[in-house]
């Protein structure tokens, strides 16, 4: 369907994202049992199973349509510097104000994305986005209510804390829009908007949203974007992640489940 | 001592193995209210009582009720409602339900036509 230049750039495309959400996906499942009331904890363990039902199908992709190996040996065989995952979404999981506003600035991303491609010219793409996008437009619902009610409605250091949770992911998030050198052939195709077009995007909805409640996004200028993530390059917490998230896998990986 | 557990979620809370959650007194605000949730299976249908969920506020309740009650099997819709929200008779006044004279001519059994409506149904029986 297209070029191998393209086609190639295309699965760079696809893996990245699927890590993105695989990799958060785990970090949030982390939380399970453990959440802040058990209304919170069902919803976000919920919230974590779908992350790694996205990932399941952008590895599907690859699979069945790009001659990939399937998605568990995907996902469970390769070593750090072969995932292409932000750095975002491999820091642990903190206290919970970090994990809320990660969601929140990770899930609006996600949404912006998802929307563009569900016009993508890649037609297995597509479907897929279409087929995901009430479980995201929940997954923004959630993340937008707790924010706010934190900044708006809790106490002084609910508001700090929401505060210096966005101080502390904004970097962080900014490494979602890495761009890659293959990006324009992608955009050339209608496969999918640039990088910053989609950042750009992002920024105005969040800065909107944030300010209503109180927030201030960080100064742009002043910010550095943590990058390095869709080169594989990460931090030390991926590697402890994958050794955990893979650990039955590798046991047996012929096994049948 | 850390509790070392084989989950390593527990792990990773570093919790005293003497920890004891009496430390923790419930503050005033640590109490969320109760909301009532009411699930629409279809366009039209009633919405009906299927629990609570605690929140923070209205807005919070929906957010959870959806996982709560809603993330499997067919839903269109959900309402919820502060149980605060709720004027309730008391048990105490059950009484008031029991019926204690005859009225059976406000209950469709006593109507004439009933014999009619039995002797269809054994009819169709019959058949």
């Amino acid at each position: 369907m297209f070029d191998p230049k393209t086609t190639a750039a295309l699965k760079k495309m696809l893996l990245v994202h699927a890590d993105d959400h695989l990799i958060l996906g785990h970090r949030n499942s982390e939380w399970t049992g453990l959440g802040p009331i058990l209304e919170e904890d069902i919803a976000f363990s919920s919230i974590a199973q779908d992350k790694i039902g996205h990932a399941l199908g952008l590895y599907s992709i690859l699979h069945e349509h790009l001659g990939e190996a399937d998605p568990d040996t995907v996902a469970f065989m390769r070593n750090e510097q072969e995932f292409f995952c932000a750095q975002l979404v491999e820091h642990p999981i903190g206290a919970y104000d970090f994990s809320l506003m990660r969601h929140f600035l990770f899930d609006h991303a996600a949404q912006f994305r998802f929307d563009a491609w569900s016009l993508s010219a890649y037609e297995p793409l597509a479907k897929l986005s279409r087929k995901i996008k009430g479980e995201i437009k929940y997954h923004v619902f959630h993340a937008d209510s707790w924010v706010r009610q934190l900044a708006t409605e809790g106490n002084e250091e609910s508001k700090a804390r929401m505060q210096s949770a966005l101080n502390e992911v904004f970097p962080l998030a900014l490494g979602l829009f890495e761009s890659m050198e293959s990006e324009a052939l992608l955009t050339a195709a209608g496969i999918t908007p640039s990088e910053n077009e989609l950042r750009e995007k992002w920024l105005a909805h969040i800065d909107g949203l944030l300010t209503k409640w109180g927030l201030k996004l960080p100064d742009l200028r002043a910010t550095q974007a943590i990058l390095g993530g869709r080169q594989g390059y990460h931090t030390k917490y991926l590697q402890p992640l994958l050794e955990e998230m893979t650990e039955v896998f590798r046991v047996d990986p012929s096994a049948e489940w | 001592m850390k509790i070392d557990s084989i989950d390593p979620r527990v792990n990773r809370l570093e919790l005293d193995a003497e920890h004891t959650y009496e430390d923790h007194v419930l503050q005033t605000e640590d109490h969320f209210q109760t909301y009532q949730v009411f699930h629409q299976k279809k366009r039209g249908d009633k919405h009906i009582c299927v629990g609570i969920v605690h929140a923070p506020s209205d807005e919070m309740a929906l957010v959870f009720a959806k996982e709560q009650y809603a993330r499997r099997g067919e839903t269109v819709n959900l309402w919820v409602v502060n149980t605060r929200h709720v004027l309730a008779m008391d048990y105490e006044d059950t009484d008031i339900f029991s019926t204690t004279t005859e009225k059976t001519y406000r209950d469709p059994a006593g109507y004439k036509v009933n014999d009619r409506i039995e002797a269809y149904k054994k009819a169709q029986i019959d058949v």
